[in-house]
């Protein structure tokens, strides 16, 4: 019998949505489909990990969206692209490493799922393929 | 449990234990038993997809994300049938003189190593690339070193065939690569030696290996398990670790066999790594043909190795530094990017170790030293320089801040690019190159084994991989893995009769 695993970024959609829109920003154009596939291979690539990590990062993603209410009065999710942007690049060159690690592994999360779709692949013009030089002429 | 019994038991099939299979396999002519146990799985050349979230659970441990205890530096290493020889480039190098006289193990000869090595050059197809199938990515890093003042050296390379597919990373789905899943496990199974796959090693007794065989996972890759899934205790006169820096290790600490040495999971060294890219401002070959071709060795006066290198989507963002519009255009630019891997020859030293945790998986410990931290940012000056030279518009330099570094800073490259803007836990560091954990040495108060692999204090226990490493070997490693490998083989022969066959 397969365990069920908790979707590790389902509660703080909203929330994973407006980093990843902010780490990929030519993910604001994503297709609902286009998210979900985002959103399923972070989510596959995650399922293995222990519960303990996932729950470590659906905090810290809920960290994330909390904290910029201290400097500007607004949740990550309401602010303008550019206070995000100046706000994670607080985040990632924080003097604490725990802080450091969970922006790379949210980030890393990101590139993951935005980059291994065929369509990003497609688009930044990636080809490799088995027949190599065959293929190219 | 069920209960097995051989004469030989060969714990990994990489660039260690695969050639450990094949030197044994004359033995199970005369009657031995020799079987290798392997954690991966046996792949089909069909299976191997080149997509990245496909291969890298297949092929990888971790999936390939497998981090250091802080969680500052990934550690990719193999896990399949051939080990990391089904994921490395082909790249094949002597055992340096320099290097193997520096570690002045009694009983190790640089000259034995080379013959060695030679041997296994030859039996693996090692020569160099025809200058027709090299893309303009490794053309460029010749071009760039020699207008920069530096010479690139041509990597010999062990393929047979080689297409261009540039996924070598991900398993060449050609066959071409000439690792050990090609070439000395295919020889030692025909001769009769065993191979299960699947199976982990949980722990050693004396003279025993316990193993579990796991089920083929629902829609995984690989084929099933040449066993029936379950626990085994395998009886063995003779047992050789080959599971790598990290896995030997760990299967000996969890083991806590009485007279081991101390020393077990101390001295791990890895030559950490950045990707550089450099932006070109017209398309070039990159995600085509093979991806090393060329390196530049400056370890003995300052410390790193530059070396060609394509990666991919993926692993081509989560190493550029950075994130938001900036890093989305140097992707977008991918058709233009020239990619330098750089090394950095990190050292032994206190508290770069493995260990393992309660539940006996392995834990690294590594801290970047400021030696190591220094040899990164030269490595990255350097490439800086070649990426220009060679006509690059913008060069991505993770320990610059902001990372891309234009043209009008060459002259001050040494500002742009300093040990200042290296801040563990936001940049990525990655490695491949795993050694030491095992050492050899004189006796157990300095090392693991001697100079034939032989673990001190327990005869009928060997070491036959990187973990042998006292120190950094400062370049690619496999071949000289197979010439230890090799002398391990011999002592292992040498020793049986009186070894005798398993009895746990």
């Amino acid at each position: 019998m397969t365990e069920m695993v908790e979707s590790t970024f389902g509660p703080v959609r909203e929330s994973f949505r407006a980093l990843a829109a902010t780490i990929v920003p030519e993910a604001v154009s994503l297709d609902a489909d286009a998210w979900d596939e985002v959103e399923r291979i972070v989510e596959d690539g995650l399922a293995a990990r222990p519960a303990a990590i996932r729950r470590q990062l659906r905090l810290f993603v809920r960290l994330l969206d909390l904290l910029p209410v201290l400097r500007f009065g607004k949740t990550f999710r309401s602010l303008d692209p550019s206070r995000r942007t100046a706000f994670l690049l607080g985040v990632q060159d924080a003097p604490v490493l725990l802080v450091r690690r969970g922006f790379w592994g949210i980030r890393t999360l990101v590139y993951m799922g935005y980059y291994s779709r065929q369509e990003a692949r497609d688009a930044i013009g990636y080809r490799a393929d088995a027949r190599g030089w065959e293929g190219r002429r | 449990m069920n209960e097995k019994r051989y004469d030989v038991v060969v714990v990994g099939s990489g660039a260690g234990g695969g050639t450990v299979a094949e030197a044994l396999a004359p033995l199970v002519r005369q009657g031995k038993k020799v079987l290798v146990v392997e954690q991966g799985p046996r792949l089909r050349l069909e299976e191997l997809s080149g997509r990245e979230l496909e291969m890298a659970p297949a092929l990888y441990e971790d999936d390939g994300g497998f981090l250091t205890a802080d969680g500052t530096m990934t550690l990719a290493f193999g896990r399949a049938y051939g080990g990391s020889t089904v994921v490395y480039t082909g790249t094949s190098m002597q055992p340096p003189e320099r290097v193997v006289r520096g570690w002045g193990v009694p009983g190790l000869d640089h000259s034995d190593l080379d013959r060695r090595a030679r041997r296994f050059a030859g039996d693996n197809n090692v020569h160099l690339l025809d200058e027709g199938l090299l893309n303009e990515n490794n053309r460029l890093f010749v071009e760039g070193c020699r207008k920069a003042g530096y010479r690139a050296e041509q990597f010999p390379i062990n393929v047979k065939g080689c297409k261009g597919s540039s996924l070598c990373n991900l398993g060449c789905p050609n066959g071409a690569k000439q690792g050990t899943h090609q070439v000395q496990l295919p020889a030692a199974e025909r001769a009769g030696v065993e191979v299960v796959t699947r199976a982990e090693a949980l722990r050693l007794e004396e003279r025993v290996v316990v193993l579990r065989v796991s089920a083929r996972p629902e829609g995984g890759k690989g084929l099933p398990s040449e066993w029936a899934p379950g626990d085994y205790r395998v009886a063995a006169g003779v047992v050789v670790l080959a599971g790598g820096a990290v896995g030997s290790p760990a299967l000996l600490l969890r083991s806590r066999l009485p007279g081991l040495s101390g020393r077990v999971g101390e001295g791990l060294t890895c030559h950490p790594a950045h990707i550089l890219v450099g932006e070109h401002p017209r398309e070039i070959t990159n995600d085509v043909g093979h991806p090393k071709s060329f390196f530049l060795d400056r370890a003995a006066r300052e410390g790193f190795v530059l070396e060609t290198c394509m990666y991919f989507p993926f692993t081509t963002a989560k190493n550029l530094a950075g994130f938001g519009a900036p890093h989305s255009t140097l992707m977008r630019a991918f058709r233009r990017l020239q990619m330098i891997l750089v090394l950095a020859c990190d050292k032994a030293v206190p508290g770069n170790r493995v260990s393992v945790d309660r539940a006996g998986k392995p834990v690294v410990h590594y801290r970047f030293t400021r030696e190591t931290v220094a040899a990164l940012v030269r490595a990255t000056r350097a490439s800086a320089r070649i990426f220009f030279a060679a006509g690059a518009i913008r060069v991505h330099a993770p320990s610059a801040d902001p990372p891309l570094v234009e043209p009008g800073d060459s002259a001050r490259l040494d500002e742009r690019i300093s040990e200042r803007h290296f801040l563990p836990g936001k940049i990525s560091v990655s490695a491949a190159h795993l050694m030491g954990g095992c050492g050899m040495g004189r006796g157990p108060e300095d090392s693991v084994t001697d100079s034939f692999g032989r673990v001190h204090g327990l005869p009928w226990l060997r070491v036959a991989d990187s973990s042998l490493f006292p120190d950094s070997l400062e370049i690619n490693p496999y071949l000289t893995i197979m010439a230890l490998a090799d002398r391990v083989a011999e002592g292992v022969v040498s020793d049986l009769s009186e070894l005798g066959a398993g009895s746990g």
